[in-house]
């Protein structure tokens, strides 16, 4: 039951990222990207990890789509066929084999090595808010700062960027 | 016995509830007629049978029968699903909302609400954030420049107001830690956890910013920025006509009552009331009445509010709401420390 649950979601999460890369309008992409995500969040939940889901959705469906989509319909996305020399094709395909080899060899290690995240399933109640809280701002409180600096700083950045010299 | 209780009295739950929610959007826009009638000093609809009671079923009738019109350049697959994904997100919200205590029903106790998840809060911002969806890309699918600068401003708009909206409800979290000890972002243990009295008069100060970005996130007067007739036609529902408009019209109504339905929980103590724990059904009935006043606030700000125009309304967001509401979450957050 839950390996079917599993298996049905994983060609879901999959179809959304085919969609993504094969999509030719790219709104539809964008779409597809959403899809991915949602199916992910439910797949964290099914993992007992209901802050980490929601946060997906609230992150990365309500906010970092809906910026895609914006800058899409703000540049009119429906710019037929980019002209894109052969260079620049070939140069991708070898990255992208790359990228996917190299992501395949790691979760062969994983699976192989047998790291504890691919062997051990979550406790149930870690994925709370209290025991995610607690490990971040006791455990991890330096990276958790740290990060919130760099988004800080990149926050500064944007706005420095984006202000139009009153002089 | 397992899956009974797990899928199929949920299902009946949702359907339920589903079925009460689209029959108080008709009957909101009743209200919202007979009200702002009220407020101009005319009748409001009277013609439909009595009172004029029936006049949210004609309209129905009317917006099913419509002749069913697709722009030609339109992106027909988007331009159908978007009213759909702007109506899907308005509906579920309501899963997390306890409408009423533990009653028994056919010999079962039954909780009034489909599900108390640890995370009921951030679920509400992750659904109202899903809510942009659908006005985005029925703006981007309808290919017509009025829609398309609608979508912009509406869900520019949704996305800042979810800010201080966000904000505020972090500090309503926050009260909740004096009565327990421990918080919780459940809505359903918000509700059943006893606050004393000066933590009710504190909620109350930030009740005013908390209904202004509801109104916004709702789009409500008078920040009805996407259906600014006098600049945009109808924003990003111009293109859409029939039941695919009502969809929208839908959307937007069930949202107001989402939202009062969550400000009566997290401000007015949800279906508590005297004689609740004597009779529980009551706790139904004190929560549809504290809901029908909260949208009565959201008629009368209609009613008497112009509409702003969309820099004021970004400058108010940015300038005055999202500084106010760190302030109310600096004051909270300070006093449950000292507490």
């Amino acid at each position: 039951m839950q390996l079917l649950f599993f298996l049905i979601l994983a060609a879901a999460a999959i179809a959304g990222a085919l969609g993504v890369v094969v999509s030719k309008k790219p709104v539809y992409s964008a779409l597809s990207l959403l899809v991915n995500f949602a199916v992910a969040a439910v797949l964290f939940i099914t993992l007992q990890a209901q802050f980490v889901a929601v946060v997906q959705i609230i992150v990365y469906a309500g906010a970092i789509v809906v910026l895609f989509l914006f800058v899409i319909m703000l540049i009119g996305g429906d710019l037929p066929g980019v002209a894109v020399r052969p260079r620049a094709r070939a140069v991708a395909a070898v990255a992208a084999l790359v990228a996917g080899v190299l992501a395949l060899a790691g979760l062969g290690y994983a699976l192989v090595a047998g790291s504890p995240a691919a062997t051990s399933g979550a406790v149930p109640g870690n994925g709370s808010v209290q025991a995610i809280g607690e490990a971040l701002f006791t455990t991890y409180l330096l990276p958790f700062e740290l990060a919130s600096v760099l988004l800080l700083v990149a926050m500064i950045g944007a706005v420095a960027l984006a202000r139009k010299d009153s002089t | 016995m397992d899956w009974i209780s797990l899928i199929v009295v949920p299902a009946i739950k949702s359907l339920v509830l589903i079925i009460v929610l689209l029959t108080s959007f008709a009957y909101l826009t009743y209200y919202e007629r007979k009200m702002l009638a009220r407020f101009h000093v005319r009748y409001g609809p009277n013609r439909a049978g009595p009172l004029g009671l029936l006049q949210p079923i004609a309209d129905a009738f009317k917006a099913i029968f419509k002749e069913e019109i697709i722009p030609l350049r339109a992106d027909k697959l988007i331009y159908l699903a978007a009213p759909v994904l702007a109506l899907i997100p308005a509906l579920v919200a309501y899963a997390v909302i306890p409408i009423g205590p533990t009653i028994s029903l056919f010999g079962q106790q039954v909780n009034l609400y489909i599900a108390d998840v640890n995370v009921g809060f951030l679920y509400i911002l992750a659904v109202a954030g899903l809510g942009a969806y659908g006005v985005i890309l029925a703006g981007w699918s309808s290919n017509n420049n009025y829609s398309t600068l609608g979508a912009l401003r509406t869900s520019a708009q949704m996305v800042s107001y979810e800010l201080p909206l966000g904000i505020m409800l972090v500090s309503i979290v926050l009260t909740t830690t004096l009565a327990t000890g421990t918080g919780s972002l459940s809505l359903v243990e918000l509700v059943q956890s006893p606050r004393p009295w000066w933590v009710w008069l504190w909620l109350w100060i930030g009740f005013p910013i908390f209904f202004i970005c509801m109104l916004a996130e709702t789009n409500r007067s008078p920040f009805d920025l996407p259906e600014t007739e006098n600049e945009l036609v109808a924003g990003f529902q111009t293109e859409y006509g029939g039941i695919k408009f009502a969809l929208f019209f839908m959307a937007e109504y069930i949202n107001m009552i989402v939202a009062s339905g969550i400000m009566v929980t997290v401000f007015f103590g949800g279906y508590r009331g005297p004689f609740v724990d004597q009779v529980p059904i009551l706790g139904v009935l004190y929560f549809v009445l504290k809901v029908i006043l909260v949208l009565f606030l959201f008629l009368w700000v209609r009613a008497s509010v112009p509409r702003v125009r969309y820099d004021q309304l970004m400058a108010f967001n940015w300038k005055f709401l999202l500084p106010t509401s760190l302030l109310y979450l600096a004051i909270t957050a300070v006093a449950v420390a000292l507490v």
